[in-house]
């Protein structure tokens, strides 16, 4: 017997060695301006993102000890008015494998760059629709949901509860706009009425007099079920729950969110990725921070599963069947291959806890229900990934 | 008066019947159900969100992973007293008895490591690095191997149990759950709750059989997520919990082909028989139930409210 197990320990240990497989990321932040928010309460953490991506660095170097692979992550900043090209076309020469936290047009120019032809560029933070329609790329996968996806998982939270009669206040942020156009597209897809709808351009301290000004703002609005706020900045949206003139539901970017991930989401071993994230850094894990860690540990499930470090061949087993993230969020994550969006379940929560999880019951897709959310394939004019 | 003596009376008797114990994640407590009457007889508190239990082999001790406490608790299943506690590392999940009846090993979820603890001596003996988030724990027949799986690396670790090291790390599908030697220990099988399968290995060279898929009609496969299993007598069937699903598999363990699903209730966890193993009792942890498996007919026979999401359950017999 004991001779068996110094074979299997040979053999264990030959096998791991045999196995060496190097896999080095970059984590790409063009940072951009923060305009300026009527509330100071929510200061944004400098490493937004960045400690999602460590902590799924962490998750893959200890699943690697055991195969014999190992990562790397460096982190590069492009301060606001630097070169973002330049520094990635530098990063390009060093790894083709770059997490991208970037808003979509400079995304756009990193990606045509001719360095970037082979590389898989991951997208953490541009929620722009067209990037995963008309402005898709064969070398982006999203692992940030659409704001698409977002805005149909609170569109069928209101069939659900049949409010079919909604009003919205939208922003002067292009960010705000874009939300906006996202949700008057998913009330038509799932056949709901938006009777009114008013451009928040007040310039007053709302600290100071919300009490005052938003029952007036929101008379003329008439009775209604829910009224959505558009204003993804964080900027006025918290000063009108509370205040509007009739007492209805505020949802949106404030009151019920759907978002791609929050503190309070601890079903599904959720609790176990959080307390992981809190303990290592010390603040609650962000939205951002769940689409970095997805972005890294979908490498890192590919390089695990196909024992190869080579950017095409990890790009197409991560598009293909036998891919699948465990994502903390119930379901198994996989790639959409029409236009490379990671699939999920989109939590609509309020600051304190969890309300439901879309896709929600009863709303069925001949696929999976996942792609009741965002683009669905009919929807999405890609065609980069059709070679 | 002579009506209320004799419930004092009856109250007071042990218990004849045997009994299924259930932990209550989110109550902090264990339910005693009564194998006959199929009732709640008793309900304990425990330590914070209390999830895998086991018995001592004389069923004189009550092993409990009190998660958000840390520790292991010691129960003295006649009195409900918690007697001490153990070592645990931190966030213990769930655990296996070695065959030695002394020798817990414990996954410790949020450490990614697995601690061997001595329950007579009350000390850590090892702490084995294992992949991340372990759950499943298995040991085998002959005590010479122990098994760890990562719910997020995705592996069953090989423990050798005379050096306390691994010896072999083999791969699954995502979120592998639990883990069971069977057929005297020549097969290890691990369930995976994301990649919808369980894993059947060849425990001499760590090499893979078969791997079972399930289709349960009107679920759609992402849904269907199997998590803890157990076999029936002569290892011939195993009855696996498909979580969200809310139906148990029955899975011939010679052809591996699934036979049956049962309808049970809302995110089945995990299960014990009695002790014939005629019945199954299932941990449903979003209704809060316990369903009652008529193992010959494979049809749910009752419901048992319990508390908060029941998580694990283990049999005691009382004679």
């Amino acid at each position: 017997m004991r001779l068996i197990w110094a074979v299997l320990a040979v053999w264990a240990i030959f096998g791991f060695a045999h196995a060496d497989v190097r896999l080095d990321m970059t984590y790409l932040l063009v940072e951009q301006p923060q305009p300026p928010t009527l509330s100071g309460l929510d200061p944004l953490p400098d490493t937004l993102g960045i400690d999602g991506a460590h902590a799924g660095l962490q998750d893959n170097i200890t699943t690697g000890r055991f195969l014999g692979h190992n990562y790397g992550l460096d982190v590069v900043r492009v301060p606001v008015g630097g070169d973002a090209v330049a520094a990635a076309q530098a990063v390009l020469g060093t790894t083709q494998i770059v997490v991208m936290d970037a808003p979509a047009d400079i995304l756009l120019q990193i990606a045509d760059l001719p360095d970037a032809r082979g590389a898989v560029l991951l997208n953490v933070a541009a929620e722009d629709v067209a990037l995963r329609a008309e402005n898709c790329r064969a070398n982006i996968l999203h692992t940030v949901p659409s704001v698409a996806m977002r805005t149909d998982a609170l569109a069928q939270f209101f069939v659900k509860k049949r409010w079919d009669d909604l009003v919205m206040i939208v922003g002067e942020h292009p960010g705000d706009v874009a939300y906006a156009d996202a949700m008057l597209r998913s009330l038509q897809k799932f056949g709901l009425k938006l009777s009114g709808q008013k451009t928040w351009a007040f310039d007053a301290d709302m600290r100071r007099n919300a009490a005052q000004e938003v029952p007036l703002f929101t008379q003329d609005f008439g009775d209604y079920n829910a009224l959505i706020v558009a204003d993804e900045l964080g900027d006025f949206g918290r000063y009108i729950i509370y205040n509007t003139w009739q007492a209805r539901p505020v949802v949106g970017s404030e009151g019920l969110t759907a978002v791609t991930w929050s503190p309070v989401v601890e079903q599904w071993g959720a609790a176990q990725l959080q307390s992981r994230f809190t303990d290592e850094f010390r603040r609650s894990m962000a939205q951002k921070d769940y689409a970095a860690w997805a972005a890294v540990r979908a490498v890192g499930e590919a390089v695990t599963r196909t024992n190869s470090n080579d950017p095409a061949t990890l790009r197409s087993y991560m598009l293909s069947d036998q891919f699948e993230l465990a994502g903390f969020k119930g379901r198994p994550l996989t790639f959409r291959t029409w236009n490379g969006q990671l699939r999920q379940p989109i939590p609509l929560v309020h600051p304190r806890a969890l309300v439901a999880q879309a896709p929600l019951e009863g709303f069925l897709h001949q696929r999976t229900e996942l792609d009741t959310l965002g683009l669905d394939q009919p929807e999405s004019n890609c065609t980069e990934f059709a070679q | 008066m002579i009506r209320m003596t004799l419930a004092l009376m009856i109250a007071a008797l042990p218990a004849v019947a045997d009994e299924i114990w259930v932990s209550n994640e989110k109550d902090d407590t264990v339910s005693v159900i009564d194998i006959e009457t199929l009732e709640v007889i008793q309900t304990y508190p425990t330590g914070e969100r209390p999830r895998g239990i086991t018995f001592s082999k004389d069923f004189s001790r009550l092993y409990i992973c009190a998660s958000d406490s840390d520790t292991v608790q010691v129960m003295d299943p006649n009195t409900g007293e918690i007697l001490f506690d153990l070592p645990s590392g931190e966030d213990p999940e769930q655990f296996v008895l070695h065959p030695d009846d002394r020798h817990l090993y414990i996954a410790n979820e949020d450490d990614a490591i697995t601690t061997v603890v001595d329950t007579e001596t009350r000390k850590v003996v090892a702490q084995i690095d294992v992949g991340i988030e372990p759950e499943g724990m298995a040991v085998s027949p002959d005590g010479k191997i122990a098994i760890t799986t990562s719910e997020t690396t995705n592996m069953a670790h090989w423990i050798d149990t005379s050096t306390q090291e691994l010896f072999a790390n083999t791969l699954v599908d995502s979120r592998p759950r639990h883990a069971e030697f069977a057929k005297d220990g020549t097969e290890l099988w691990v369930s995976s709750e994301i990649g919808g399968t369980i894993t059947v290995f060849n425990v001499a060279d760590q090499s893979e059989i078969a791997k079972i898929d399930f289709n349960v009609t009107g679920v759609h496969p992402d849904r269907v997520q199997p998590v803890g299993f157990e076999f029936t007598n002569g290892d011939t069937y195993a009855f696996v919990a498909l979580g969200p699903s809310n139906h148990v598999a029955v899975v011939n363990a010679q052809t591996y082909e699934v036979e049956d699903y049962v309808l049970v209730g809302r995110r089945v966890w995990h299960m014990d028989f009695n002790a014939d193993k005629s019945q199954l009792f299932t941990t449903n942890g979003v209704s809060g139930d316990v369903t009652v498996i008529d193992v010959a007919s494979r049809k749910p026979i009752k419901t048992i409210k319990v508390g908060r999401f029941p998580w694990g359950a283990a049999f005691r017999p009382t004679d």
